[in-house]
This record gives C-alpha cells, structure tokens and sequence, in this order.
C-alpha cells in the first residue's frame, strides 16, 4: 500500500498546483476553503519489518478507535474553514469494516465542510481489496484509492514481508478500475543491496504498462525499532549511495518515459492534474489537520502533534482531552526553512525571493551551472539530479 | 597577631590533592555538608569535566589546634598535569611549605619526581603524604619504599591519609602548623606583594591574586604596579573563602587578593610586584622565571569579522593565564587571527575551549607546531614556529629542531613498548634504571616536534596507564627538515602546512590526506586532497561527492523533525571555516598532525 510507506499524520498546508499566492504568511486555517484532511488508521493486519509507522495488529479498538476521531474532528470544527482533500492514511485503512468506514465519513461529513470535488483517498492493502469492498469504499465517496503494490516480484514481496502476492496485486488493480476508480496510486518501494535491476525494471514496466495515475517510488529506508534496523546492523541492508542514486535516476528516467511527471522526490503523476492533491498541501505549506494517534497539523503558523500510541490516543479524547500532546509556533525563519526544505523537493521548487540574497547568488552561481537547479518563471526548480540532493541543497540555501 | 601558615599541596596528576583539599575546606567549616561538592576548588567548566585541575587555587582555611591557639592556613591547590607546572612553581613562590602526596596504589611518579625538585628549588619544607590508604590496592610500604629510594625523603615519616575519607586528616592539620614554619613578619617594611594570578571580572575590573611578603596594604591605600610605575586606587582586599571575604588588610605573610579599579588589562602582570606609591619599596620581588611556550599554533575567528573580538577575548583572557602568548597573524587561507604560544597541547586545547565558553568565541585552530632554527646561506639565523615563514628552500644552509630529555617512570613489564614507543619517535640517547623493584625509569632524547601530538596518549596506551612522563627542553639539533603543504581542490592551504622530517615526509603527507579525508565533509562535488613538497605531489585523496542526500519521505509528520535536523546541521556549518568553495571543520587542522599508530 503506497500511502502507507508515507509517515502521514497530519496534514501541512502548501500551494497545490494552482497558481501560487504571493510568498506572505500562509493565510490561517479558518479563512480558506483548501485546507487537507487527513485521518490516521492505525491499524494492519500484519507488521512489516521495514515500516516505523504507528499501527498495532488489533482489530478490537476500532469502534473506539473511530469515535475518538469523531470526538477530536468535533473539537476542531470550528478552527477550520473548509477541506478540499480527505486522506485515509495508516497503518491500513482498507482493513476497515465497510460500513464503519460509512459512518466515519459521513460524521465527518457532518461536522467539517468539504469542496464538491473533494479529493477523498484511501489507502489500501492489495490483499484487503475484493468487489464488494471495493464497491462500498465507492459508495461512501471514496474517489482515489493508493494501493500498496511495493513490486510485481514476489521474492521481492518475500524480502518486503508483504502479506500479498504479484498476482493479488494485478487483481486488485485491475478490481478497482473495474469498479470504476478513474484515479488510481500506486507504491513501490526499491534500493536495497542485492535488489535485481531487471526486475525493477521489470515493475517499472508493468506499472507503466497498467498506467496508473499516480505512482510514488520509496527507497527504503531503515527505521530505528523495526526488525530490518537490528539485521542492518548485523548486514547492511541499503544498497550503496552510488547504487541507489542510479536507480532513482533511472527510475526518473523509465517513469518519465512512460509518461510520468516526476513531480516530487518519490512521486510522479500523470501530469498535474493527476499529482497528489492532498500530499502537495505538505510540501506547499497549505493547512492542514490531522486527526488520529500521531497524527501531525499545521494551520498555517502552528505544527501540533497528536498522542502517538493508540491506547493513550483513546484515553486522552475519552478523559475529555484533545489528544494533543504537543505543538510549536513557528517564527519566520522557521517557516521560511521549511519553505526551502520542502519546495525544493518538489518539480516546482522554491520562490527565488523566498531566498536570501546570499543564498540566492550561491544557487545561481553554483547550482545552476552545476545542473542541480534551473530557474523558471522566478523560482529555482530542482532537476531530477537535484532532488536527490534535495536536504543538501535546502542546507546550503537556508541562511 | 594572626598565626598564619602558607602551602601548597603538590602531586603527580590524579593523586588526590583537589580532593584532599576538599576534606581541609570540610574540617575549616568553609561549606555546610548541603554545600559539600567533590574538587570544590576545580571551579571551571572544563575542570569539572575532565576532572582534572588546570589552574592553581587559593583558599583561606582557619584553625584550631588541639592546644586552643587559632591559625589561618593558605592553601593553595595546584595541577598535576606537565603542562602546568608553571602554575606550581608560582604557587611554591608564595609557600613556606608543601604536602607532596604520593598515591599509596600508583608509587612515586613522573610529577612526583619534578614537584619534589621545584619545592627544594624554592627552598621549602616538604611534608610526604600517602594518600588514598583506603583503597583496596594501596601499597603503603612499597609506597613508603619509593619515598625513600626515588624521592631521598625519610618515608618512615610520611603522613598517611584518605582525602576521601577523611583518615588521617587532623593529624595531617596538626603537623602543617608544627612543621611548616609560619611566615617572617615584615610588616613593618616598605609594601612588597607579589602577583601569582588574577582574573577579570566585568564590573570590578581585574581581581589580583597576591602574596605580601612586607608591608600591609588596606583599602584607600594608593598602590604602584612596580614594572609600569602606574598607581591606582585600592578598592578592597579579602582573602579567597571559595567567595572573595573582605578584610581590612592584608600585612606580610598573607595570601588574598585585591582590587583597585584596574580596567586596562594589560597593566596587570603576573610576576609583578605591588608597593605603595608614598613609601616605594626600594626593588621589586624577583617575579617568575618566564614561561617560554612550546608550542605554537595560529588561531582565527571562523567569522573573519570576529577579529576584534577575539583580540578583546584573549586579552582578559590572558589575565587569567599567563603562560599564554600571541602576536598577530595573517593567513592567505583564513585571514586574520593570531599566533599563539602554549606550554603543551593540553595547554593549547584548554586555551581553545575556554575561549569558546568563558568568552563565546568561534575560533579555529592551525596544526600546532614546534619552534625551528634555520642557517640561511648569508648565515643568518631564523628561528620559525610558523611553517607559513618556512624559508625558501634553497637559502636554507642547516636546520635545527628542539629536543627534549624525557623521563619516563613505568613498571619495567611495558619496556618494550616504551622503547620501540621512543625509537619510533626518533628517541636517541637511552639510558635505563631501575629504581625499587619492577620498576624502571627511562630516559631519551627525543625531537619535540615528536612529541607535542600524541606521544603522551600513547604512552599512557602502550603502559595501559601505569606510565608517567616528565621532560625538559636541552637544546637544537641538526635536522633534515622540509615543508609539507596541503592542497585542497588544487589550492594550497597555508595554514594546513607543517614542518616535517624528510626521511618520514611521505610517509606523514600519506597519513595527513587520509585524516583530513575523514575531517572534511563531504560536498555535492569531488573534493581532491594531495600533500606536497615544494611542487611535487608526495600523496593524495579524494573526499568523494554525495550522490544522494534526501530522505525518501517527507509528508505532514516528517516536517518538524527534518526541520530541527536541518536547523543542527547549520550550526555545525557555521563551525566550520570555508577555504574556497571547501567547508574545513576546526578538527581538520590539527588531524594533520595525526599519527596512524591508532
Ligand atoms: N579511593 C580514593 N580515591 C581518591 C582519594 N583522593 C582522590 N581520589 C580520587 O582520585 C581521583 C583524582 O582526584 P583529584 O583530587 O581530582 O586529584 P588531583 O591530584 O587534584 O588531580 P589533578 O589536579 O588533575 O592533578 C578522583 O577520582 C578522586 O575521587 C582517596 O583518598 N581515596
Ligand atoms: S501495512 Fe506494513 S508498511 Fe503499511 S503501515 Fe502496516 S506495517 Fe507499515
Ligand atoms: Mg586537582
């Protein structure tokens, strides 16, 4: 399940692919109608031996689970003006009973506003999705679902620990275009030691040849407290850093043939109609709210976080508390960090007056020429060579 | 009249003396047991960390013997550490008498040895003291053995004592006052008070730490800093408690401070002598036998518009250790800064870290280096402690480099390693004795440029801490010497350069390039490092680029914790002194120096 390898808690607001505003203080939460939301499942099936995200294998707490959210989306109704994206996020939603799915989006429904043409996604295990469920996540207006494919190899799925095979993930492909999902993500994750180019190759054509609209690309990465972290230290893992630029190269290069956008680090698109709506909030600094254990929030001057361990979750929304644990205001230069740190992940980079003026003689002078960046239409944009030095680069040019 | 008596307690490093002077501070009733710490007298950050004592200190401790008469006893705790013995010999300056401890599970060591001789060079009585007799380990008649045969002290009559525990501490307070005689009145001659320390302080100017040996000097008094003749005010006078007390007066035999407005620092000078400007005395007190340093590195400011500031930094600085030297310095690759003179490189890395904490100062520092003497062809004499002065090659008839006797105290099990230690340090010269049984002391002649980096850590290594090691500088000797200068991205960077052997030149560039391999971080180009001599390439590296520095995810969660990574990694940058388009961190320019024998 592709969103699940992304740590998504709560939401941060950034410019989505329409035009940006003027590089002012992000306009709060409560005066715009963009705002993202985002909802934290923490619940699978199975753990995967790579992955830090906060989930437990239970299914006992859901019902608490779903009406602690309601409870914490009830207390933030009235600081948010309107949502135009609804993220599904875990853990594994698709492990979710149908119809306690319904009533958590349509409670949901009750107490926020949302655009019409809310972007609303799920985040879905292969092996979780069958007709009828699938049918039902439609129902209750779930329109773009992100699937955790990870490869179409299955000793790779071995290596991974996935609970699914290639096959289940064809089928739960060719399922939800059947049941009519016009917008279609998938996840992969690549770049460990030993990992065989021909077979990446190998998903990357079957991935271009179903042609999904989205797909995000994870290297792996190595968490601290997970089973891949203790036999890491015995075994590295990762494959080099010259291996695994390589194959993000190539992967920029194999995707974007195929008539992907490669808009972000991990993530390419079906042009820009097709990014991830609710994802470029993060980058572009849109509010965002995120409800559920661990869940992140950003409303445009403040990061909150929420309790990160399900139990202590529950008991802080059932004691009457926010499930808050703590929050940060941020001062100018913070914000204007982030701005460069996340902008420059992105195709669309950073506003050049966001710089200093230091920092932008540096890019300019060094940057450009040395073909990590490229200037267009008054921002410094990263090449596909420049994102994958994307922190460097936001180190060098935070001042 | 006050009985007063005056000491210092000596010791090889480690034997206990902070500690023991903490069990004085405890009987005197200077703190209530809530106050009670561990080396109250080691009152600096770094001394506090490294749990060793950098600079001497005075307490003021009153008595009372068994008899009922009341005393004050100045004791002035001093450094173990070699490169401090300057501090113990000015101590000993304002003494009548000394603890020499000897740590009753390690025996007479190297400092042992060298604090005997400078208490006898100052002509005063030396009260033997075991110490730590608690321990589980203490050897007290061995201990007492090596108090005779390597000391020539009579060690039936050694004080046995725990600082730790406090056993044997009364009597030890009994005997000072009895065997240490107490100071010659002369408190009716002209003032003469000598300068051992002193400190800045921002509101009061600077705090002078003095021993009167005539006269009486009390507030309101006009006093005359004898080597510049300027007169001043005096303010207060008090004696050190852990806090500045207040007196009336200090009179001859005293040991206190003193504070008389003083705000241009570099009247103050220790080793100089205060009188009263009415009634001068007739000479001035013979001052210190000056320090020279040893060795000697540039330091600058990582932020070239920081000069000022670190010149005002070194100047209170200095105030407060004299050992130190500097004259200005200038550098094609870090601009201005200063070159400075330490007495070792212990010295050189304590002078480095409390400029940074007591005076918030980002600084670097060069390679340190030794001091050389060149024969040019018109036969004139150079003397270089700069390799950025190296003289041209060519008009270079001899070149001399200083050497050292060192002597070394081990038990004779690590003899080996010791000589292959010395040998491989161009150790010349040997000699070998054996003092009480199993243990050896030896002696060589080596290079100083040998030893200034870390021969001291290995010996410490190779004896696994049972060795001890003491020298003196004896004279130049001839050498083949040459310049090894650092290229980095094809640039030389002057102050990576360092004067080396030539025999040992390629050997050293090998080891230089791979060092600052791992100081310099890597950037997003190729990084080339070669070592050279004159114009031609003896050694190289490569700091390869990143090729990747991005983390695979960053959604609403990752934001704050990559922002924080980021917000630390900059403070690191800004330590860091950029040489081009290279970022050199502080540490790079003295790996240059590093050995590969670790
Ligand atoms: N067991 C025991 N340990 C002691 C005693 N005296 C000191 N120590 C320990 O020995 C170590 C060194 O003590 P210090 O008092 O700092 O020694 P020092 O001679 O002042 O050291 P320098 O000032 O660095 O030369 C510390 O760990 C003390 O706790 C003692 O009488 N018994
Ligand atoms: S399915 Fe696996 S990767 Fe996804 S959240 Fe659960 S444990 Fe993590
Ligand atoms: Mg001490």
């Amino acid at each position: 399940m592709p969103r699940h390898l992304a740590t998504r808690s709560a939401a941060e607001p950034t410019e989505p692919a329409r035009p940006t505003p003027p590089s002012s203080a992000t306009a709060q939460a409560d005066s715009r109608a963009d705002c993202g939301l985002y909802v934290h499942v923490p619940f699978c099936a199975s753990k995967c031996p790579y992955c830090a995200f906060a989930s437990e294998v239970r299914s006992d707490l859901m019902e608490a689970w779903a009406g602690a959210v309601l409870r914490e989306a009830a207390a933030q109704a009235g600081r948010w003006g309107g949502f135009d994206t609804l993220y599904l996020g875990g853990g594994t939603p698709s492990l979710l009973p149908p119809r306690l799915l319904e009533r958590l989006l349509s409670g949901l429904r009750r107490v926020f506003r949302f655009a019409t043409d809310c972007e609303t996604t799920l985040e879905a295990n292969p092996g979780d999705v069958d007709r009828e469920r699938i049918g039902a996540w439609r129902a209750s207006g779930i329109n773009r679902l992100s699937l955790g494919i990870q490869s179409f190899s299955d000793p790779e799925l071995e290596f991974l620990g996935r609970r699914h095979d290639a096959q289940r993930a064809r089928r739960a492909l060719d399922l939800a275009r059947e049941a009519g999902f016009r917008n279609l993500g998938l996840d992969l994750v690549y770049g460990w030691r030993g990992q065989d180019e021909d077979t990446l190759c190998g998903t990357l054509a079957e991935v271009v040849r179903f042609g999904p609209e989205h797909v995000s690309c994870y290297q792996l990465t190595i968490e601290e407290g997970t089973p891949f972290f203790i036999r890491n230290k015995s075994r590295p893992l990762l494959a080099s850093e010259e291996e695994q630029a390589n194959r993000f190269l190539l992967l920029s290069e194999v995707l974007g043939a195929g008539g992907f956008e490669h808009y972000e680090v991990s993530n390419f698109a079906r042009g820009a109609h097709f990014r991830s709506r609710h994802n470029q909030k993060y980058w572009a600094r849109v509010p965002t709210l995120g409800l559920g254990p661990a869940a992140h929030s950003f409303d445009g001057s403040r990061r909150a976080w929420n309790v990160r361990s399900l139990e202590g979750y529950l008991r802080s929304l059932g004691e009457g508390g926010t499930g808050r644990e703590g929050e940060e205001a941020l001062d100018e230069r913070q914000a204007r960090t982030e701005r460069i740190l996340l902008g420059l992940r992105t195709c669309d980079g950073v506003r050049l007056d966001v710089l200093s003026a230091s920092a932008r003689e540096k890019a300019l002078s060094k940057f450009v020429p040395q073909l990590l960046l490229r200037v267009r239409a008054g921002r410094l944009c990263p090449t596909p060579r420049g994102m994958l030095l994307a922190d460097r680069l936001a180190l060098e040019l935070c001042e | 009249m006050r009985r007063v008596r005056n000491f210092s307690i000596i010791a090889h490093i480690d034997h206990g003396k902070s500690t023991l002077a903490d069990r004085f501070i405890q009987q005197a009733g200077l703190v209530s047991e809530r106050e009670l710490g561990e080396q109250m007298l080691d009152n600096l950050d770094i001394e506090r960390e490294r749990g060793i004592t950098i600079k001497s200190q005075t307490v003021n401790l009153p008595y009372t013997a068994p008899d009922g008469s009341a005393y004050e006893l100045n004791l002035i705790d001093t450094p173990g550490h070699v490169d401090f013995s300057y501090e113990v010999s000015r101590a000993l300056a304002s003494c009548e008498g000394v603890l020499l401890l000897v740590d009753a599970s390690q025996g007479v060591q190297a400092q042992t040895v060298a604090n005997l001789y400078a208490a006898l060079e100052h002509d005063l009585v030396i009260l033997p003291v075991i110490n730590k007799i608690d321990l589980p380990v203490a050897d007290i008649p061995r201990a007492r053995e090596q108090i005779e045969s390597d000391l020539g002290l009579d060690g039936s009559a050694a004080w046995q004592v725990s600082g730790k525990t406090g056993v044997g501490v009364p009597e030890l307070l009994q005997a000072i006052v009895e065997h240490i005689p107490p100071p010659q009145d002369r408190s009716q001659e002209p003032l003469q008070a000598l300068i051992f320390d002193a400190h800045y302080d921002a509101f009061r100017g600077a705090v002078i730490s003095c021993r009167v040996f005539a006269g009486r000097v009390r507030p309101g008094d006009e006093i005359r800093l004898m080597s510049t003749g300027r007169n001043y005010r005096v303010e207060e006078v008090g004696v050190f408690r852990l806090k500045r007390v207040p007196r009336e007066e200090l009179a001859a035999g005293d040991v206190g401070y003193l504070i008389a407005g003083i705000k241009t620092v570099s009247d103050t000078r220790v080793g100089d002598t205060i009188t009263l400007a009415e009634q001068p005395a007739a000479a001035p007190l013979p001052g210190f036998r000056e320090m020279k340093p040893v060795v000697f590195s540039s330091l600058y400011p990582i932020a070239s518009d920081d000069y000022l500031s670190l010149a005002d930094a070194l100047e209170k600085y200095k105030l407060n250790d004299a050992a130190l030297t500097y004259q200005k310095d200038s550098s094609a690759a870090l601009g201005q800064g200063f070159r400075c003179g330490f007495l070792g490189l212990l010295h050189l890395e304590i002078v480095q870290e409390r400029l940074e904490r007591e005076f918030d100062q980002a600084i670097l520092m060069t390679a340190p280096s030794v001091q050389y003497r060149f024969t040019l062809n018109d036969g004139t004499q150079v003397v270089i402690d700069n390799p950025a002065h190296y003289p041209d090659p060519g008009s270079i008839r001899k070149a001399e480099e200083p050497y050292i006797r060192a002597t070394i105290i081990s038990p004779d099990r690590y003899l080996g390693a010791l000589m292959k230690l010395c040998l491989d340090r161009r150790g010349t010269n040997s000699d070998l004795q054996f003092l009480s049984p199993g243990r050896a002391q030896l002696r060589f002649d080596l290079p100083l440029g040998e030893v200034i980096y870390d021969f001291y850590d290995r010996l410490k290594s190779v004896t696994q801490g049972y060795g001890s090691f003491d020298y003196e500088l004896i004279d130049y000797r001839e050498s083949d010497l040459c310049k090894l200068d650092i290229l980095v991205n094809g640039e030389r960077v002057d102050a990576l350069s360092i004067i080396v052997f030539r025999e040992r030149a390629r050997a050293r560039a090998l080891v230089a390039c791979e060092r600052l391999k791992e100081e310099i971080p890597r950037q997003q180009f190729k990084i080339a490092i070669q070592g050279a001599i004159g114009g031609q390439i003896i050694a190289r590296s490569t700091v390869q680029p990143y090729r990747k520095d991005v983390t695979a995810k960053c959604y609403g969660g990752d934001v704050t914790r990559k922002r924080k990574l980021l917000e630390k990694q900059k403070k690191g940058k800004k330590r860091m002194k950029l040489v081009g388009d290279v970022e050199i961190p502080q540490s790079a320019f003295v790996a240059v120096l590093k050995t590969d024998e670790d």
